[in-house]
């Protein structure tokens, strides 16, 4: 049992902020706070891939270059690094071109409140 | 709208560290074979030696070390130095991106592909610094900075 | 609606925490993606990117190996990615010089941020 609960409050805490993340996107009224919630998604899912690459008893996917590679179970998974490596400076740039839109929106409209932006969108 | 004031404080000490983080992310770029790095690290850390001035001066005087209307270009350049590798091996007979038929001689196969990802990883570096500075200062458009 | 936007959310992290249960416990070098071959026999895709990073590319590094040499297309696209979302940035959000019919909504939110 607390081999388990070890083994899994990481995943446990993960989930934590995913629904943290999530309860911004649903709940709040403010484009800034939705995005928010986005981004602490994402930063869920990225620790989620980073977490399921830990191996005890192993090293990091650096070679030595005096021994080679003598046993692969030695390194730890490199696959998911390199996946989410690209994918936090992709989320990065993706989250500046929702700011810009969410700029743009509040240059036309003048709110980022949701409600108010659905009103504003059907009488203009 | 107050006027944009910059501490002396503040100022100093940026430009104090900004060239020594800046040495960092070309260590990172160009040592990534060896330890843990590459072109988006390196890159993403130019980038936040460049904003660290943007943020500390203001964006009139940031502009003398960086201007922004290089932002796009370097973007568009990074991206051509990893689209021209791949098919500068296109051309001298392999497949697309594959770097072991690099038209550069006196270097085994493994060789050259080892320097082809360095090539790749400066692009990558290149283009990731300066689209991150170019978002920042297109969400900086219409501000009324001093 | 907002009761179902909760019990939406309830659910979902319920859901989530049920599946958590069937991980492997972290870290364990015996789960099945940490082997070396996968349980229908054949070899994972790790162990030969570990066994032949330095043989093919002579890089220590075989993250750098994978991101730039086996999966090199992969990175291409996301370079792309990025370069498309500081044009998008760009063409959002500069000002616009031209005069033309749609310069009011630019006048007001020039308003808006005095």
């Amino acid at each position: 049992m607390t081999d388990f609960i070890f083994g899994h409050y990481v995943y446990w805490s993960i989930i934590a902020l995913l629904i943290i993340g999530l309860y911004g996107m649903i709940f709040k009224n403010n484009l800034a706070k939705k995005l928010i919630g986005m981004t602490i998604f994402q930063v869920s899912i990225i620790m989620f891939y980073v977490a399921s690459a830990v191996k005890w008893s192993a090293t990091v996917p650096v070679l030595d270059p005096v021994t080679g590679v003598v046993d692969a179970a030695k390194y730890i998974s490199p696959l998911q690094h390199c996946l989410m490596l690209t994918a936090i400076v992709v989320g990065v740039a993706t989250s500046g071109v929702a700011f810009s839109l969410a700029i743009v929106i509040y240059r036309h409209y003048k709110t980022l409140d949701e409600s108010v932006l659905m009103e504003r969108m059907k009488s203009s | 709208m107050r006027k944009h004031k910059y501490n002396p404080i503040i100022l100093m000490v940026s430009r104090v560290v900004s060239p020594f983080i800046m040495i960092f992310g070309l260590y990172v770029i160009f040592h990534g074979h060896y330890s843990p790095g590459g072109g988006f690290q390196g890159g993403t850390l130019l980038a936040a030696a460049l904003l660290l001035i943007r943020l500390a001066a203001g964006f009139d005087i940031a502009q003398i070390q960086f201007k922004r209307i290089l932002g796009t270009p370097l973007g568009s350049i990074g991206v051509l130095i990893y689209f021209g590798t791949g098919f500068l091996a296109m051309i001298s007979g392999g497949e697309f991106l594959n770097y072991g038929f690099l038209p550069f001689a006196g270097f085994t196969e493994a060789g050259l592909r080892a320097l082809g990802i360095l090539m790749v990883e400066i692009g990558v570096g290149l283009a990731v610094m300066a689209i991150l500075v170019a978002i920042y200062d297109d969400l900086l458009e219409g501000y009324p900075h001093d | 609606m907002k009761i179902v936007n909760w019990l939406l959310l309830i659910s979902f992290g319920a859901l989530l925490i049920y599946a958590s249960l069937g991980l492997p416990n972290r870290g364990d070098g015996d789960a099945v993606m940490h082997r070396e071959k996968s349980p229908a026999g054949s070899w994972g895709a790790s162990s030969y990117y570990i066994r032949n990073a330095y043989r093919d590319a002579e890089t220590l590094n075989m993250v750098t190996v994978i991101l730039a040499d086996y999966r090199g297309y992969d990175t291409l696209g996301e370079e792309t990615v990025i370069l498309t979302a500081g044009l998008i940035c760009y063409l959002v959000l500069r000002k616009r010089r031209t005069n033309r019919d749609d310069k009011k909504p630019l006048k007001a939110g020039a308003d808006a941020q005095t």
